[in-house]
């Protein structure tokens, strides 16, 4: 299992809660599990978020690995100048 | 309208143009005669980035009408290198990357010439002070004072040796 | 750490990078022969223009065209009626290209017309007739965030509160960043201070205006030579909006005149094509600086709360921050990076950002260097210096007891990897600027920041050429010089010389799809496409090379730009050149190329700490900036010279927006200063020259260490200025820009206040 924590505006589409515990091997497994877990996100997500996975952030990449003990944030995706 | 014939001198060679009466100098050199180099930042003065040298002075080709050319001698950026040989301050601006993007750079390049030509050397106060009218939004100007320093003490150097 | 496969381990000697060559695109640049958007032209062009709205706010009723189509000259006029409606993500862009039920903003586009020349054309836009029913407006950011204000948009229900609110509102978004408890740690400071501060919304200035020249044939094929920073996402939003397979539309990036930001988005190509697709002729549209600074998309402004506790012995306990930010017409301020990054430079147990994202009718914002940073950045840099000089600690001394460092969790959430926060602060108090005197009203400011740094979609081809040399194929525009930085990676990599390699930034028909040129990506995630496509490269020419000595491919080596046998069982054989390989490539299976395409990932941050002096002139409240010095860490500099030039420029932008830059409107919602002699940027004579000073804490993300270096430059230099300005001034500043009225007017309150005590 892999704890997911949310900030911004996700924690609101969750109820509040701010940390997911979801069996995830990869990005895509960890967002479809989140989706499951809380359907309000679903739409959220599928719109585009970054990941950020032990400190580096990414892109919402499918097959980005994840290890049990990763430490793991939903974040905006942002844009730069 | 009825357009205006205007005969003048442009980088050294004769040019021949029709305008109409409420057309710029810059509008002229860029849309009838494709002198593309200098550009249109504002239309207003302000940037600078239209610098030309007219009859040996500085002027924003912007405020000029392209009718008030009758007779008279331009210079663009277009003539600043002598054939395949850059001006000393082309070089240095390079040397120096005093250039980013490079939109404002025709536009300083000129006025910066026509700053070493009345003045061979300046100050950095006087560089900044003569290029107030140029506006560059990459650089923060340090880069181009550089240069422009640079290439004044090469041209002296020249000069000296000659 | 999981690590993409892309990244090797990193570099630590290099014979080109790190050096000073002269950019490849340099002659063109000072000769007047690079071709920027609006110096292309084509057989039978027609001019195009824009009828933009003169209302802050109206309701469409109706647009008459027919005396405008009826004028001589005239060859097309679109309206909204000639864009399809849309209902997904490119709605907003739909609408900010061309008004629908209403005019949003003052200088919303409403109409456009394609005619034979720009005079006819100006003269068919005052032909054509605009029914508005005006409506109130909301310029304000407070202001628009009231229960009873005008409401631009009554489907806007903010999202990220639960419930849903049932009312619609101005506020698009609400977003909660941090950990800890924040009314704990300030139960355990020693001295707490808050305060409100404000930013106007400033301008990107770029000084090339948005232009483009767009032609679409009977055929339904289009080209687009255009001034972006994508022109990828140029061709996909244009071929969406005019509903055309996007295999259909070619855009050709043009020499770029600047945009750090404002141009990540369209505006008039979306016109321009249609305009185009309906005279059936090219048509070339050029904006005007009045249009620019209405039109395009300035950056929000900002009204920002900080609060922050500390120890006697300086060791922050919390920080809390509301951040309100609008974005102009649509959702999208910055609001979630301003406060994503408001904290970021602190390793703190307690902190909270809260931020709003509203509308109000002024233009859409677009992406300005750094987005939303600098304006989280000034008001907490600004409440730090406060802190530092309360408890009578050095400024740099405080920052670095709360630095940020490897292994802090950041506050935005994830654990930072290795940063050089600490590095820059460092360097910052050894340089001799820091310990430089000051005289009579001379003051001086220090400030940190931070950015993320993206990486993105890259796709890059390098061929070899029959004699050896080298063409690179990019397909991210060059914005600053970054093709001098691709050759230089390209080099190292073949071991060749550096103007052996020439570098273009290719059409969109030439190339994989290539992100935007932003989030300070390209000399990282280009660079490193280009890295990876010159190793690609390399595999085949060494196989080249075995073919040609009759030898296994594992037993040839790459060396200094020669293949060789990788040892003397590989055999005797003298080294081949990449020119040798090269020359008999035709006979040795044909072209040689290297490409490489991904999505560039952990593009490492970057942060940078800003000294500045300056003097305020009591008399008059003008300020003089003396002497300025940016320490930021770029992982490893490609070409310092650039990478000089990005902090420079980053701190001029900074320092325009601190002390003269703003949006200045008018009762009636109107912009009052559409033009560079009142919308005020630094010129010449207000800078002093910038020192740099590059520190290098390697990105482990980048074959050589490469962060990208462009934005964070302009975070610190608005708290800086503050910093050093209030200093100067004796009493704190806490509004942009710290123009003389202003500062003279907290002059005048601060003498007041002294004779009241």
């Amino acid at each position: 299992m892999v704890q997911v924590r949310l900030s911004g505006t996700f924690k609101s589409y969750a109820g509040g809660r701010d940390a997911f515990e979801i069996e995830a091997a990869n990005v895509r497994q960890l967002l479809d599990g989140l989706g499951e877990a809380c359907p309000k996100l679903r739409p959220i997500l599928d719109k585009g978020v970054a990941v950020a996975i032990d400190g580096e952030i990414y892109r919402d990449s499918w097959f980005q690995s994840l290890r049990p003990d990763s430490e793991v944030f939903i974040l905006p995706r942002l844009a730069g100048g | 309208m009825a357009g205006h014939h205007v005969s003048t001198t442009i980088n050294g060679d004769a040019f021949e143009f029709v305008c109409e009466p409420d057309e710029t100098l810059l509008d002229v050199l860029r849309d009838r005669l494709s002198l593309t180099g200098s550009k249109e930042g504002c239309g207003t003065g302000d940037c600078g980035a239209c610098s030309v040298i007219l009859d040996g002075r500085l002027v924003c080709s912007c405020l000029v009408l392209g009718a008030e050319a009758e007779g008279r001698t331009i210079a663009t950026i277009e003539g600043m290198a002598d054939g395949d040989r850059l001006h000393p301050l082309q070089r240095k601006f390079l040397e120096h990357a005093a250039l980013q993007c490079g939109i404002c750079t025709p536009g300083i390049l000129v006025a910066a010439k026509a700053l070493l030509e009345k003045h061979p050397d300046p100050s950095e106060t006087e560089i900044r002070y003569w290029l107030a009218g140029n506006l560059c939004r990459c650089t923060g100007y340090d880069k181009i004072v550089r240069a422009v320093l640079d290439a004044a003490a090469e041209i002296r150097e020249g000069r000296d040796a000659a | 750490m999981p690590r993409d496969d892309v990244t090797a381990e990193t570099r630590q000697s290099f014979t080109k990078v790190g050096t000073r060559p002269l950019r490849p695109d340099g002659v063109d640049k000072v000769t007047g022969r690079a071709r920027f958007g609006a110096d292309m032209a084509a057989p039978g062009m027609l001019i195009g223009k824009v009828l933009r709205s003169p209302h802050a706010h109206a309701r469409i009723r109706s647009i008459d065209t027919s005396k405008a189509e009826a004028l001589p000259g005239v060859k097309a006029v679109v309206t909204r009626d000639d864009f399809a409606n849309r209902t997904d993500e490119l709605r907003d862009i739909l609408v900010n290209v061309m008004a629908r039920e209403k005019a949003l903003y003052e200088g919303h586009a409403v109409a456009a017309v394609a005619a034979v020349s720009a005079a006819v054309a100006r003269k068919a836009l005052r032909l054509i007739e605009v029914d508005y029913e005006l409506l109130p407006h909301v310029i304000d950011v407070e202001e628009a965030m009231r229960p009873d204000s005008v409401l631009l948009h009554d489907d806007m229900f903010t999202a990220g509160v639960d419930p849903v609110p049932d009312q619609p509102s101005n506020v698009a978004k609400r977003c909660e960043f941090g950990h800890g408890e924040v009314e704990k740690g300030f139960a355990e400071a020693d001295i707490v201070i808050e305060r409100s501060f404000r930013t106007e919304a400033s301008h990107q200035g770029y000084i090339e205006p948005h232009a483009c020249l767009a032609s679409v044939g009977a055929d339904g094929q289009g080209e687009l030579w255009c001034c972006t920073q994508g022109h990828f996402m140029v061709r996909d939003t244009c071929a969406a909006l005019l509903g055309m397979d996007v295999s259909r539309l070619r855009v050709i990036a043009s020499e770029i005149g600047g945009g750090f930001g404002g141009k990540t988005t369209v505006f008039i190509e979306p016109v321009a094509l249609t305009l185009s697709r309906k005279a059936g002729r090219p048509v070339k549209l050029v904006m005007t600086r009045d249009e620019v600074f209405r039109a395009s998309g300035p950056t929000a402004s900002t009204s920002v709360w900080v609060r922050i506790g500390v120890t006697k012995d300086g060791r922050i306990t919390a920080g809390e921050a509301v951040l309100k930010y609008q974005g102009g017409a649509f959702a999208g301020s910055p609001v979630e990076p301003g406060a994503m990054t408001a904290f970021a430079c602190y390793d703190l147990e307690n902190v909270r950002a809260i931020g709003y994202d509203v509308v109000t009718n002024r233009p859409k914002q677009a992406a300005y260097r750094a987005p939303g940073a600098p304006m989280a950045a000034f008001a907490v840099e600004s409440v730090v210096a406060e802190l530092a000089d309360r408890i009578g600690m050095d400024p740099i001394e405080f920052r670095l007891k709360n630095a940020s460092r490897e292994g802090t969790r950041s506050a935005y959430g994830p654990t930072f990897g290795p940063i050089g926060l600490v590095e820059t602060l460092k360097a910052a108090k050894a340089h001799p600027h820091y310990s430089a005197p000051l005289g009579n009203n001379q003051g001086r400011g220090v400030a940190s920041g931070f950015w993320f740094n993206f990486g993105g979609q890259t796709c890059v081809s390098l061929n070899i050429n029959i004699d050896g040399t080298v063409g690179l194929a990019v397909g991210t525009p060059d914005i600053g010089g970054s093709r001098a930085s691709m050759c230089l990676m390209a080099a190292e990599e073949l071991g060749i010389e550096y103007d052996r390699v020439r570098v273009i930034v290719a059409d969109t028909s030439s190339l994989g799809f290539n992100d935007v040129t932003d989030g300070s990506r390209v000399t990282f995630a280009s660079g490193m496409a280009t890295i990876q496509a010159a190793r690609d490269a390399v595999k085949k020419l060494c196989a080249r090379a075995a073919r040609m000595w009759d030898i296994p491919e594992d037993a040839v080596v790459w060396e200094g730009g020669y293949a060789k046998p990788a040892g003397a069982n590989a055999g005797d054989f003298q080294p081949l050149s990449l020119r040798d390989i090269a020359a008999a490539a035709a006979k040795t299976g044909g072209p040689i190329a290297g490409h490489w395409e991904f999505n560039a990932e952990n593009a490492g941050p970057s942060f940078a700490t800003h000294i500045v002096d300056a003097e305020v002139d009591p008399e008059t409240g003008r300020t003089s900036i003396l002497r300025y010095t940016v320490v930021q860490d770029a992982g490893k500099a490609v070409h310092p010279s650039y990478v000089e030039g990005q902090f420079q420029g980053g701190a001029a932008q900074g320092i325009g927006w601190a002390l003269n830059e703003e949006y200045i409107y008018g009762a009636d919602g109107k912009l009052q200063n559409p033009g560079f002699l009142d919308y005020r940027m630094p010129v010449a004579s207000d800078l002093p020259m910038i020192d740099t000073v590059i520190v290098e804490v390697p990105n482990p993300g980048h074959p050589y260490g490469v962060r990208g270096v462009g934005e964070t430059s302009i975070v610190p230099p608005l708290a800086a200025v503050a910093n050093a300005v209030s200093a100067a001034a004796g009493v704190r500043l806490t509004s942009l820009p710290m123009s003389p009225p202003k500062i003279l007017a907290a002059l005048e309150a601060e003498k007041g206040a002294q004779a009241a005590e």
